[in-house]
């Protein structure tokens, strides 16, 4: 039988602020346990939450990113669950009237085509604690610090046909809290976490099959893989016959599997009300408009710009864009008058190359965009040729200054006197005689034979265009 | 629409309540009687009226996104149970 996948995804991002989400204190990472936890994280009787404007306004930004309907109002909710790690015995999160309502977002497929995906909604809500079950005679130690931490949860329709969809569309979300400022998307530190409800059906059937829930997944690859292996689990079940249970499973990645974690029976007791510490959040047209204000150029009008502006082919225009810092560092180059074509070769091939064999990100870079500008600016004007630039890369990247210090350092400048060429070939025809007679007998292959020659005599400084032009009129004539 | 024992032990249960056998019977009444109660509010046309989260007309005060707490893990953690190395310590909950 022909099956389908359906995959919906909900994505938990955790918001750039200084803050908590409703307490003041910090959210920053890899604090010494509990030292970031305050009264109010800890549900101590008496306290009461105070929403964090930042949050409200990173959530306003995503919803006009992915052109949202965003209600005038909008309500906190109690969900309420036993867990050690979520000491008040709720969670604060939104159920009706979440900040973000319906909007979609335009994915690229592989075969160049676009889909668009829905997204049902964007709610605010807080994190809970780690638990840490190792070393406790049998007890948990619990760390409250990531308590309350604000995440916006996104949660897509399941619009999601293929495994491939699913990683292309949390792609392109991460890619857009990144450029929005809202989340710094490192996944590592569970600043953008994944979950996958996956079901299958057979093909041509309307009705969905019954889903699974993949639980709290922070890398796009164990998120492929996930999805591949329960994939591959359900249409076993469904194929022998058996049925697919409902339920929330965790990937292990060192088995490579899925596990089943706790059956979703009570999925549906989370008794949800409004919570009455917190009154309704009122979006007024000035906080929009504020919002709106603040919005950056988006991944996708970037690269539509680079294609009109500099004349990029499609596929530079988005490697190009893939970061917002990458596309910054790109314009900064071009600004310092290098060629655009040149500018994004140079961007993506040689320093993206570079910096990976170095394992260094861009931000670190040895290589400053004015730098490269200025290497690229000789490039141009002829002063070194495009090979010799490698090598006066190499001499910046290894901080020996800018290009024109290194080419002088090095004596690289080109050499783009006529005259000066000519005797070199003249010496070069001059004493390899039996090569000439072959070249004019109609062995026209040599001629890389004869630019080779010129090219060890001057170190690769001679100006290739030159060099072919002077050595043909010479060897014909 | 009334409760019966079964329906008591769920709540209790979600809630972490820990129950008496011969509490629940009471209970069960007890909760049907509110339950009836809002049955009669039922009966009041609403269709126009706009849902309410909050009884209070106001709208949330935001706050200014500024780190304001101080580490007080040393007072926090006098009066827990238990502590040790800094974590504090629960009983453990398989999954």
């Amino acid at each position: 039988m022909q099956w389908e996948t359906v995959i919906g995804l909900e994505i938990h991002t955790q918001l750039a602020s200084k803050s908590k989400i409703f307490s003041g204190a910090s959210i920053a990472y890899g604090a010494e346990p509990n030292s970031q936890a305050c009264i109010v994280d800890l549900g101590f009787p008496g306290v009461l939450p105070v929403l964090n404007e930042a949050a409200v306004d990173m959530a306003l930004m995503f919803g006009l990113a992915v052109d949202a309907e965003i209600g005038s109002r909008s309500v906190f909710a109690r969900k309420n669950y036993f867990y050690p790690d979520l000491p008040k015995g709720y969670q604060i999160s939104q159920f009706e009237l979440p900040i973000v309502g319906r909007g979609s977002l335009t994915i690229d497929l592989e075969d160049g085509q676009q889909k668009q995906i829905g997204i049902t909604r964007a709610h605010l809500e807080e994190d809970a604690g780690k638990s840490l079950h190792e070393d406790f005679h049998g007890m948990s130690g619990i760390d409250l610090n990531r308590a309350g931490t604000p995440l916006l949860e996104i949660v897509s329709e399941p619009d999601m046909r293929s495994i491939k969809e699913a990683v292309a569309y949390a792609r392109k979300i991460h890619q857009l809290v990144v450029y929005l400022g809202i989340c710094d998307g490192n996944m590592q530190e569970g600043s953008f976490r994944v979950d996958a409800n996956l079901s299958m059906r057979p093909k041509g059937q309307q009705e969905f099959g019954t889903r699974t829930e993949l639980k709290n997944i922070n890398s796009f690859r164990f998120l492929e893989r996930a999805m591949n292996y329960e994939r591959e689990r359900q249409i076993d079940l469904l194929e022998s016959g058996k049925k697919v249970v409902q339920e929330t499973r965790l990937y292990d990645a060192d088995r490579d599997e899925t596990r089943s974690m706790r059956s979703k029976e009570e999925a549906n007791d989370y008794r949800y009300f409004p919570d009455p510490d917190l009154l309704p959040v009122e979006i007024t047209e000035q906080r929009l408009a504020q919002a709106r204000e603040r919005m950056p150029e988006l991944p996708d009008q970037k690269k539509a710009r680079f294609v009109t502006d500099y004349q990029l082919s499609e596929t530079d225009a988005t490697l190009l864009t893939q970061s917002r810092q990458q596309a910054d560092y790109y314009e900064q180059v071009v600004a310092s008058d290098a060629d655009p074509k040149m500018a994004a070769n140079w961007v993506t091939v040689e320093l993206a190359g570079a910096l990976n064999k170095a394992g260094l990100e861009l931000a670190d870079s040895p290589v400053s965009a004015e730098q490269l500008g200025g290497l690229l600016k000789r490039i141009a004007d002829n002063t070194i040729s495009g090979k010799l630039a490698k090598q006066v890369f190499e001499g910046i990247w290894q901080g020996e200054g800018d290009a024109d210090a290194v080419i002088e350092a090095k004596g690289l400048k080109q050499i783009t006197d006529s005259g000066q060429i000519e005797s070199i070939i003249d010496e070069i025809i001059a004493a390899n005689p039996k090569q000439v007679e072959q070249f004019q007998a109609g062995k026209g292959k040599l001629l890389g034979f004869f630019v080779g020659q010129v090219m060890k005599q001057t170190q690769g400084k001679a100006n290739p265009g030159q060099v072919n032009q002077i050595l043909l009129k010479k060897l014909k004539g | 629409m009334s409760l019966d024992r079964s329906d008591v032990e769920k709540i209790a249960h979600l809630a972490r309540l820990a129950l008496d056998e011969n509490q629940v019977e009471g209970y069960a009444a007890e909760l049907s009687n509110i339950l009836a109660l809002v049955e009669q509010l039922e009966a009041a046309d609403t269709d126009t009226i706009e849902p309410m989260a909050h009884p209070l007309h106001m709208a949330q005060r935001l706050r200014e996104d500024q780190v304001t707490e101080p580490d007080c893990r040393a007072q926090n953690q006098a009066v827990a149970p238990l502590v040790e190395n800094v974590l504090y310590l629960v009983p453990k909950v398989i999954e």
